[in-house]
């Protein structure tokens, strides 16, 4: 039988008009007891017309998915402006990350740019200064690259043990994003650097007026200045209109709103990269330009926010894994708090520097479990415990925290965040 | 090479740096140069060496006005931090200790940086609104506060280089590679690995996550 919502269908629902009315509001003549009624009844959007295609000319998900959005954590900071919330990867699959569920961290709200009204700036050591208009901007050569973005301070507050119940609150400060832009290379061959420049200082537009210095070397090699995200343009609070992407490295280095480049032969040393984003060890000396993210991975299902909801048999374990440093090449998972490994499977595209999807597939026999995963990279760098990072680093450093993250499952199929010895 | 080649004639020595990228080339160039005062407008930033400090000097007196007025209602009357917004005083000595207190006084390395601080991002909410010579003033003020100045101090561009914060030494360049990578990039065990697995923390009994 034809079930289209065509002008057709509708006409000839007209025709039998009372017989299907009376089959909306009962169980179909071969119902018996105990059937689905999913099967034998039958629903609105079977017979109605369904939404119009204007109804929603910005698409939304279903109405269904309300619980999936950011969160945020509200005794963690003293206003949601100079703030931070959480990307709902308990809620995620693949390994891009929708716009709207892009993890926020501003440090003075999100700018609102009129994009006429924003230019880039870039200066300094060059041989011509060059300022561009948003229009000027598409005139370059762009590439499109899919990276994470992680925030230096994700896992900052399981630093002196598990202490959030949710991966979204430990892990949810990364986003996995294709991003269209321009090769920051090509604007600064545009200017030309001068023989004694080594950094860069990137500035934003926003009230923070954020910066970060950035050696010359690593903008020459990969960085690029991206106007777009999964195709449509960046999301105000993702930087519209322009956003420094830096793969691999931490994310507050990501200037968002940028608006200048200054070239120099030193690094500015300014608030963000020395009261903040300085790793403190426990001898109270600290680190300073920890820039790359070393490798990482969550089991983000089972997890406390998704708990196995079936009986023992079948079940799908999954997770995020990624690393700053090279190629993610494997993810071993144990289901027994590190005792046995499995090697995961993964899946998607394997993109370096970008978050990879991984799978393990397995029969829950309805026991209690410990749940660990554990991500492999190119250069031989093996994720590792909290507390190995713990006996170099102490519980002060607040940044990079990637160690290995436990999750226990009760026979009911609940997840805690915890640790174990 | 570049599946663009024919469509634009790009300078040849573009195409040592930007590999299969290519630049416009031919016409007029895109974007343009700004002008002095354009770049005076936006160059504003201040180097941890001083580098950018503009003329101007300010009083640890006429910053305690300014800041009793524009920035204690967050930052506390002595720095001290209120409610859950930053201390900016406070915390000398204690980072090595259980629960360290980082703050200009105890872990900032330069005093320039909080010249360009103050200048680009405070007060909080109205930002970019205060004089250079205010900003010198604050900058004193904070320094008094964390007792690196005398309360009848004048700071200017000159002095303020001058200033050498006590744990400017405390920071080193990221040495995980020395320090880490090595023992984390072992073989690693794939069955009985470990025999006694308990469980020592649970966040569950804290009762912090939000719903
Ligand atoms: C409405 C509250 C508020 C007021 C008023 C305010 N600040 Fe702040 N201040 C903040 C917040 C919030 C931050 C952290 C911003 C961020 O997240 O980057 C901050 C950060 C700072 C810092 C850096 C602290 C650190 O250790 O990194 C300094 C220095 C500072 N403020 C100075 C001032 C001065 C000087 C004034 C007055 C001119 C002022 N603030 C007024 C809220 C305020």
């Amino acid at each position: 039988m034809e079930e289209r919502n065509t002008p057709k269908s509708v006409s000839r629902r007209t025709a039998l008009g009372g017989m299907i009315a009376a089959g909306a509001a009962v169980s179909t003549p071969a119902a018996a007891a105990g059937d689905d009624a999913a099967i034998t009844t039958i629903q609105p959007w079977r017979q109605e017309l369904g939404r119009g295609v204007d109804a929603m000319p910005y698409g939304l998900p279903s109405a269904y998915e309300k619980s999936v959005h950011r969160r945020n954590v509200s005794w963690l900071t003293a206003d949601t402006y100079s703030s931070v919330n959480f990307t709902p990867l308990h809620d995620l699959d693949g390994v891009i990350t929708p716009n709207g569920l892009c993890f926020e961290r501003n440090h003075s709200g999100v700018a609102l740019i009129d994009p006429a009204r924003h230019r880039l700036m870039l200066h300094g050591l060059v041989k011509t200064p060059l300022v561009f208009t948003m229009a000027d901007l598409m005139r370059f050569p762009r590439q499109n690259r899919t990276c994470f973005l992680e925030c230096a301070a994700n896992s900052g507050m399981e630093w002196r043990g598990a202490q959030m119940n949710g991966v979204q609150f430990t892990h949810g400060m990364i986003h996995n994003v294709m991003y269209t832009g321009i090769p920051l290379r090509v604007l600064l061959a545009a200017a030309g650097v001068r023989p004694s420049a080594k950094w860069l200082l990137l500035e934003g537009a926003d009230a923070a007026g954020m910066t970060r210095s950035l050696p010359l070397k690593k903008a020459l090699d990969d960085c690029m200045v991206a106007f777009r995200m999964n195709g449509e343009a960046l999301r105000a609070e993702q930087g519209y209109p322009l956003r420094l992407v830096v793969p691999g490295w931490e994310g507050n280095l990501w200037i968002k709103w940028l608006r200048r480049i200054e070239v120099g032969d030193k690094p500015w040393h300014h608030r963000e990269e020395t009261s903040k984003y300085t790793d403190l060890m426990s001898d109270g000396r600290a680190r300073r330009f920890t820039w790359q993210m070393d490798a990482k991975s969550v089991i983000t299902s089972p997890s406390p926010q998704a708990p196995i909801v079936h009986r023992p048999g079948p079940t799908i374990l999954t997770g995020i894994a990624w690393s700053g440093r090279g190629a993610l090449s494997r993810v071993d998972v144990s289901l027994d708090g590190g005792r046995n490994w499995q090697i995961a499977r993964l899946s998607g595209p394997a993109d370096t520097f970008a978050l990879r999807r991984f799978y393990l597939e397995f029969d829950w026999d309805g026991r209690p479990m410990l749940l660990q995963s554990r991500a492999h990279d190119s250069t031989g760098y093996v994720q590792p415990t909290k507390d190995r990072l713990r006996a170099i680093r102490g519980e002060n450093s607040t940044y990079h925290n990637n160690g290995i993250q436990t999750w226990a499952v009760n026979k009911n199929g609940e997840v805690e965040n915890v640790e174990i010895s | 090479m570049s599946r663009f080649r024919n469509l634009v004639r790009f300078p040849v020595a573009f195409f040592t740096i930007l590999a299969a990228i290519p630049v416009l080339a031919g016409g007029p160039p895109v974007g343009r140069v700004p002008t002095d005062s354009e770049i005076a407008a936006w160059n504003t930033d201040v180097r941890f060496d001083g580098q950018g400090l503009p003329l101007g000097q300010g009083s640890v007196s006429a910053g305690e006005a300014l800041y009793s007025t524009q920035c204690a209602s967050c930052h506390g009357d002595f720095g001290e931090g209120v409610g859950r917004w930053p201390a900016l005083a406070g915390g000398q000595g204690t980072l090595a200790d259980d629960r360290p207190q980082r703050t200009i006084g105890s872990y900032w390395p330069y005093a320039a940086t909080i010249w360009d601080y103050v200048n680009r991002a405070m007060p909080y909410g109205n930002a970019r609104s205060l004089s250079a010579n205010e900003v010198y003033s604050l900058t004193a003020y904070l320094l008094y506060l964390n007792d690196f100045v005398g309360e009848d101090f004048t700071l200017t561009r000159k002095n303020l280089v001058s200033i050498h914060l006590p744990n400017a030494e405390n920071f080193r360049f990221d040495d995980r590679k020395g320090a880490e990578l090595l023992q984390f990039s072992l073989p690693v065990c794939m069955t009985t690995c470990k025999t006694d697995v308990r469980i020592t923390k649970r966040a569950a009994t804290l009762n912090v996550t939000p719903d």
